[in-house]
């Protein structure tokens, strides 16, 4: 009890002092071009003028509005490449006959840089939304997808015969056995593919959408309000921890793997 | 646990891996009692692993008929079921869980389960770790995990394919003498597939030798001792010179004991 309270304070003051490390020279480069009558304009990137707009963009809603417009996309865009990676990553991980056919073919569409993918995107869907979230989904399918067939690889046949052995039914070999072992793998791919998503996403929303992070950031940047484009920066760093961390507790959640 | 043994009955069983290979083995007969133990022991190849996993429906033979009574053996069923030579454990799940797994498979209520996996945990000794992690569990622990699953099913036969064979001197010694005991209180016939010859003395009322490509059963050699049986009695010592015996005749070798004499 009292090495894991000895370990949890250390791995909170570690956390606060990384942060105030970081925060320290945010400060400083801001202050350093504050002195020069040149760079002075960019006074307005530092911290206190962040965190003061962070305030003012929660208490007029700009921020819950960014964040839950990108929320949608990312989640939407992430639900449909684990629906399409999972179970492709399960069937290469299952048949050899279609890994080897399909090697050549994602190995050559997972080099493709996301965002490449826009032009095509906006020509094929409807609106902006959907092209976005294609263009979430494809950045995100490729790490699920590989992660699920590396976990499947792993898994051990005998444990397919054992299941047999004890009366598993053909859905109850995927409810018990598959999915419990390789859910640490298919997380831990999720995980992976949330930081390119995250990554795509911000970008993506910088052209069509009137609204996201990404939408707001480049508002800010044409209205020279560099204090709000700060707090967006601030934002989205701390959801994409966030999201991380969420990630992080649900692949210790549901790993088997002794440490 | 209400365990009954049942009577094995093989006949004219034939093997082969692939349609163009050499058979594993032909026109295999074998019959055994209710609540009778057989050790199968012969050497690498001779297809005694192939016999036992066709036995457990877990292979299809290519002609011939397995049935326990009445049942002809057509698939996998938790009445024969298989204990490998590694417990092959499942890492997420804790002790109690793993032992459970078959009646969850079953759709058991929970309290009947609960309370079986409570029973099946007492016959192996093991009902103080059932939230243990199997992974923190000793070789041996983990052996008797897997074999209180297969227990848990109520078996009319246990097949075991070289279960103990990965551990060491002294805790493969206390299983075979424990599996032994529980299969001969509770009455449910036992196969098991061995290289060890002390092995088949020290737990089989009945020894099997196959030898051959393809295999045959070229002797059977009842195994009359008392229980408990150990290693060092005169009897069981003179039961294990026959069984080597016959086992190195079947290998169209000179028997250990004219071997030794000529020496």
């Amino acid at each position: 009890m009292g090495s894991r309270f000895a370990g949890l304070s250390y791995s909170a003051s570690t956390f606060v002092a990384g942060l105030a490390i970081l925060l320290g020279l945010w400060w400083f480069s801001t202050w350093a071009l504050s002195l020069s009558p040149s760079t002075s304009q960019f006074a307005s990137f530092g911290p206190g003028p962040a965190f003061k707009a962070t305030w003012m963009m929660l208490e007029n809603g700009h921020i819950q509005k960014a964040v839950w417009s990108s929320s949608y996309r990312l989640g939407a865009g992430l639900v449909i490449a684990i629906a399409v990676g999972v179970p492709i990553g399960i069937l290469i991980g299952r048949s050899r006959r279609f890994r080897e056919l399909s090697n050549s073919p994602f190995q050559l569409m997972r080099m493709i840089s996301p965002l490449s993918w826009e032009p095509i995107a906006v020509i094929v869907f409807a609106g902006w939304d959907a092209a976005i979230i294609f263009l979430v989904a494809i950045a995100a399918v490729w790490p699920i997808m590989f992660a699920t067939a590396a976990g499947l690889a792993k898994v051990d046949p005998s444990w397919f015969k054992v299941a047999r052995n004890l009366g598993a039914s053909p859905r109850q070999m995927v409810t018990e056995i598959i999915i419990p072992a390789i859910a640490f793998d298919v997380l831990t791919g999720i995980r992976l593919a949330l930081g390119v998503a995250w990554m795509v996403l911000v970008p993506a929303e910088f052209l069509g959408v009137r609204s996201g992070l990404g939408y707001t950031i480049e508002d800010a940047r044409e209205s020279l309000e560099y204090d709000h484009l700060m707090a967006m920066l601030v934002v989205i760093g701390a959801m994409g921890y966030a999201l991380d961390s969420a990630c992080l507790t649900l692949i210790k959640r549901y790993s088997w793997h002794k440490q | 646990m209400s365990i009954r043994g049942v009577r094995l009955n093989i006949q004219d069983l034939s093997y082969r891996y692939s349609s163009r290979g050499e058979p594993t083995f032909t026109e295999l007969n074998l019959q055994a009692a209710p609540g009778e133990c057989l050790a199968i022991i012969g050497r690498s190849g001779c297809g005694k692993s192939t016999l036992l996993h066709i036995i457990a429906g877990l292979l299809k033979p290519a002609a011939g008929s397995i049935h326990l009574d009445d049942t002809r053996v057509e698939g996998p069923s938790p009445k024969w079921v298989m204990m490998f030579q590694a417990p092959h454990l499942f890492p997420w799940m804790k002790v109690s869980r793993n032992v459970g797994v078959g009646l969850k498979f079953a759709k058991w209520p929970e309290k009947e389960k609960n309370d079986r996996v409570a029973e099946a945990l007492r016959l192996v000794e093991l009902q103080d770790y059932a939230d243990t992690n199997v992974q923190d569990l000793s070789g041996g622990q983990q052996q008797r995990v897997a074999l209180a699953r297969s227990l848990v099913m109520e078996p009319e036969l246990l097949l075991l394919d070289e279960p103990f064979s990965a551990l060491d001197a002294f805790t493969r010694s206390s299983l075979q003498r424990d599996v032994r005991s529980i299969a001969k209180r509770l009455g449910f016939n036992l196969i098991i597939v061995t290289h060890d010859i002390d092995e088949a003395v020290i737990m089989a009322d009945r020894a099997v030798i196959m030898a051959g490509a393809p295999g045959k059963i070229k002797d059977e050699i009842e195994v009359a001792l008392p229980d408990p049986r150990q290693r060092e009695d005169a009897a069981v010592q003179g039961m294990r010179a026959r069984l080597m015996d016959a086992f190195h005749k079947a290998a169209g070798k000179p028997p250990a004991s004219e071997a030794s004499a000529a020496a």
